[in-house]
């Protein structure tokens, strides 16, 4: 019997499209490529609009070991228009600092393929297959500037430590696997519902919440990632951050909200205490930082903290919470990447004091890092106020002191990116050239910041999709 | 003007000003500030129009718009004014226009400057307007920004830098604010148990509140005192306030000492008190407590500066610290007091720093020491600096004499010696106003101010509209009260109602 592909054709149309830029990459003579970014950003809003047309078509493939649902739904527009941001805001940074290599596209839709697979698996060997497609691609993108060694570095430790998480994750899942006898992630909350936890099983459990606490940076995992970020090229880290992030958040909640759901009591304060760690040490240790993209890779360890604030009560609730805040995150942090990368392209520097009087020399850019920046910190008028309301009110009953953290922490956030502020806002600029933005980096910039604000001011509309999405993920 | 939405208008009005000019050359500086004039002046006017077309006879909630905004949180686009509220966004307007005319002489990057000023006037209106609490906490938090911005890039560096007391101003108020999240949120979630659906309305979280058991009721005002009280320089949370304002720019002190701080009174008064009485009980000796330290202390640490701004930032101090006293005093009267006191201190301080401002401008100098006689070389800034100082230690016949003698009632009634405390506080307040008016303006005229030029034109809108409400206010009181009093009694029948009811004790 052949499976119901219909359901599946974003996922078709991801694989023909990475073949299709790869092939044309191929054709194409060098030095005429540039329209190759435009092509690739416009297909893959393209999907995105194929993700919407079947969004009230759900169901589930091959025996159950794919389901698409309105979460997964949800989380592959929110890869898919990462995608399209990062791609808008590296055309030129691939035309002048990657030699025009028409590869990078391809990996990238490859990578975010991997993403939308994970979103949707429902059983450990095809999460599995989506997060190697994913990390793999992630590899060769994170050392894509071959010539630098930064970036052969990063590329390195990326292969040893992402091998080494994948290990602990797989050996955590193999625990599960022998513990229940399925990989079914529905079957396994099934059988797991029904009996006394076996330390074996926690065992387990605190593999894969290493394993992907790896994935999320979550705090003590993080060591890799401001290494990581600084050294690879800046629109990567940008959808490493955000992507990678959002993807293996996607399947954290499918493994603990559904699979390990009746054993919740027993996983709960441990990811309470981890967001509270990780929230705390992003924070704490995103002060001292000199260089942008390591600011900016503290900053999105905090997030990550509180992205798991939500994971907390494993409720419906929560779920909503997960889905909204990752959706802003995209924006505020393609947003922020996107100024880095552009200034690099125009200044070679990565140094915050070298943004020194940006606000005169690109009002533009300068705005975009402020309101990004703020709005991770959780400031009104912004989406990360709304976001964080949605995560901490479900946690103000029986974690007070978590949300005590969290927002006192997201204040002291402040502090430091406040003083990215000072530095382009007060500040002279040392050389006072205006900085020109190329189309499609302006067209990232104010998608970022337009979302970014108007998810802040009226959130009413997104915040009903989420809870449909959050809804849906609790039918089954 | 039935169904026009008046508070929205007035709300965007300064928006819509800021859009506009970020379309203007950044050179053409006259044409941005004419723009930032008109922008504040409609608001003014409309402002203006719904004070005096409010009924007072009939009170609560009038000029009232609601749309759905956020379903799942129950939020809805309430805006609404009531007695407590619409002197406090009248306030707002004549601080915010005169702002715009004591900046006038702004000519560094003066884009980014009338634009900021814009943002931070909409933003301390819509805490005022708002009925709804999820809005407010929207606009609460919204002027940090736009203030830290105006203070790094336009602000002063004397006894300290700028760059120190814009963090500091910041830092203050997030802290706060963040405690303050974190008991709005428990609050809300709590409620919406007790009303079975989530709902932000301030009407909706008042009747839920006041069923909650008097521990919660508790605990949740002690966050809420923390947050608000940081804002309005409750002692010993009050150090922010004569450091930033020393090191904010001239229209910033103006507003913030004016009516921002006042967003803390009156988010004491409107959502703790009112959505938590008993734990407003509670607490209501230790605000007292906490007001009667802030004004003496904040008084003698007045009499000790040298530096003008200094002065003016502890008075701001030891004058909240009567609004303090008032709320502590729970009674319809005390509330009266304290709203009105608040409206009377922002004008009042309004002015002052506007004088301060002209002053450092000419002179280039606070320092006390520095200055003397001015009031022959400037007799009509001096007359603007004698009308801030006489109504800043209750002059009859200015605004601010009836406030204050309505809170002396009030917590005389219930507090005794501490009020006669509080009480002697005024003679400190008369002893560092006028003998800083004494030293900066009268005595031998200097040599080195004969070539100041006095006041005018545009800069002295700011005497003109502030001076007229010090005196108009002064004279005919019941403009201020009648309007005061209808909102502070029906709230506190409600909360004395609650009260008797005691919470729920589970």
């Amino acid at each position: 019997m052949i499976p119901d592909l219909s359901l599946i054709v974003p996922e078709l149309a991801m694989a023909v499209l990475g073949l299709m830029v790869l092939i044309f990459g191929l054709i194409i003579p060098r030095g005429s490529r540039h329209g190759l970014g435009w092509f690739a950003a416009l297909a893959l809003l393209g999907v995105t609009g194929l993700v919407l047309a079947g969004w009230n078509n759900g169901g589930n493939l091959y025996g159950n070991l794919y389901v698409v649902d309105q979460f997964s739904q949800f989380f592959k527009i929110t890869f898919l228009l990462a995608a399209f941001l990062v791609v808008l805001g590296s055309m030129r940074y691939v035309d002048r600092h990657l030699g025009g290599q028409s590869e990078y596209y391809s990996i990238l839709i490859f990578a975010t393929l991997g993403m939308m697979v994970m979103s949707s698996a429902n059983d450990f060997m095809t999460m599995y297959l989506g997060l190697e497609l994913m990390t793999i691609s992630f590899i060769i993108l994170v050392c894509f500037r071959r010539l630098e060694a930064k970036s052969l570095e990063s590329g390195m430790k990326y292969v040893l430590l992402a091998g080494m998480s994948s290990a602990v994750l797989l050996y955590g899942l193999s625990l599960v696997y022998g513990i229940t006898g399925t990989v079914v992630i529905s079957e396994v909350g099934k059988i797991l519902a029904m009996r006394a936890p076996l330390p074996l099983l926690m065992l387990g459990v605190v593999m894969l919440v290493a394993g992907l606490g790896f994935k999320i940076s979550a705090v003590p995992f993080h060591m890799w990632s401001p290494d990581i970020y600084e050294g690879a090229p800046t629109p990567i880290t940008a959808f490493l951050a955000v992507g990678s992030k959002a993807a293996s958040f996607a399947i954290l909640i499918r493994i603990f909200v559904v699979g390990m759901f009746g054993i919740s009591l027993n996983w709960e304060l441990l990811l309470a205490i981890l967001a509270a760690v990780t929230i705390i040490v992003g924070n704490l240790v995103a002060i001292p930082q000199t260089n942008i993209k390591r600011l900016l890779a503290y900053s999105s360890i905090a997030q990550a903290g509180y992205i798991l604030v939500g994971l907390v009560t494993a409720s419906q609730d929560g779920v909503k919470g997960v889905l909204f805040y990752a959706f802003l995150y995209v924006f505020a942090t393609v947003g922020a990447f996107t100024v880095a990368s552009h200034f690099y392209n125009v200044t070679g520097s990565d140094e915050i004091k070298d943004y020194a009087g940006l606000a005169q020399r690109s009002p533009l850019m300068a705005a975009v890092m402020v309101v990004a920046m703020l709005s991770m910190a959780g400031i009104p008028p912004l989406a990360g106020f709304v976001g964080k309301f949605y995560l901490f009110m479900t946690i103000v009953e029986n974690y007070l002191w978590l949300a005590f953290i969290g927002l006192i922490m997201s204040m002291v956030s402040v502090y430091y990116y406040l003083r990215v502020a000072l530095v382009m806002y007060r500040n002279d600029p040392l050389d006072s050239t205006p900085i020109a933005v190329s189309a499609p980096v302006t067209v990232t910039l104010v998608v970022a910041m337009a979302v970014t604000l108007f998810l802040g001011i009226y959130p009413g509309p997104v915040a009903e999709v989420v809870n449909n999405a959050a809804h849906s993920f609790f039918m089954h | 003007m039935n169904g026009f939405p008046v508070l929205t208008t007035i709300l965007l009005a300064p928006v819509a000003a800021a859009l506009i000019m970020t379309f203007i050359p950044r050179n053409e500086s006259k044409l941005i500030k004419c723009i930032a004039a008109v922008g504040t002046f409609v608001s003014m006017a409309l402002s203006l129009y719904v004070y005096f077309s409010y009924d007072t006879a009939l009170g609560g909630l009038q000029f009232a718009e609601k749309i759905p905004w956020i379903r799942d949180l129950g939020v809805n686009w309430f805006l609404a004014v009531d007695g407590i509220s619409l002197p406090m966004l009248l306030l707002t307007n004549l601080i915010g226009f005169s702002a715009v005319f004591a900046s006038w002489n702004v000519d560094n990057r003066p884009r980014e400057f009338f634009i900021l000023l814009c943002l931070l006037i909409t933003g301390v209106m819509g805490t005022f307007v708002a009925h709804d609490l999820f809005i407010f906490l929207l606009f609460y938090e919204v002027v940090v920004i736009p203030i830290y911005i105006l203070v790094i890039i336009w602000g002063s560096s004397k006894r300290v830098t700028k760059e120190y007391a814009g963090m500091k101003l910041t830092i203050y108020l997030l802290i706060g604010s963040a405690f303050l999240l974190v008991g709005v949120i428990a609050f809300f979630v709590k409620a919406a148990g007790v009303l079975g659906q989530p709902n932000m309305s301030f009407t909706a979280l008042a009747e839920a509140g006041k069923q909650l058991s008097a521990f919660d009721q508790t605990w949740l005002f002690a966050l809420m005192l923390f947050g608000f009280g940081s804002l309005v320089s409750m002692w010993p949370f009050h150090s922010w306030s004569p450091d930033g304002y020393a090191g904010a720019p001239t229209a910033v002190s103006m507003i913030h000492a004016g009516v921002l701080k006042k967003i803390g009174g009156y988010g004491l008064v409107k959502i703790a008190l009112y959505m938590l009485p008993v734990g407003a009980k509670f607490w209501a000796p230790y605000m007292a407590v906490l007001g009667v330290a802030g004004v003496t202390y904040a008084a003698f640490a007045a009499l000790a500066q040298k530096d003008l701004k200094y002065i003016v930032g502890y008075s701001s101090v030891s004058h909240m610290g009567y609004v303090m006293l008032a709320i502590g005093s729970f009674s319809v009267i005390g509330i009266n007091g304290a709203v009105a006191n608040m409206f009377a201190h922002g004008v009042m301080a309004a002015l002052f720093f506007s004088t301060v401002g002209f002053i450092y401008e000419k002179t280039h100098t606070r320092w006390i020491p520095d200055l003397g006689g001015l009031a022959r070389q400037v007799p009509r800034l001096a007359v603007a600096f004698m009308l801030a100082a006489l109504a800043s230690l209750g002059l009859p016949g200015l605004i601010s004499f009836i406030p204050e003698f309505t809170i002396f009632v009030a917590s005389f009634k219930v507090y005794g010696g501490l009020a006669v405390i509080g009480i002697a506080g005024i003679i400190l307040t008369a002893l560092y106003a006028l003998r800083a008016g004494a030293n900066t303006l009268f005595g031998p005229p200097r040599e080195e101010y004969d070539h100041l030029e006095d006041i005018r034109g545009p800069e002295m809108v700011p005497l003109v509209v502030l001076g007229t409400v010090l005196v108009v206010g002064g004279i005919l009181p019941s403009l201020l009260f009648d309007m005061v009093n209808s909102g502070a009694a029906t709230l506190m029948t409600h909360v004395e109602s609650a009260v008797k009811l005691g919470g729920v004790f589970k």
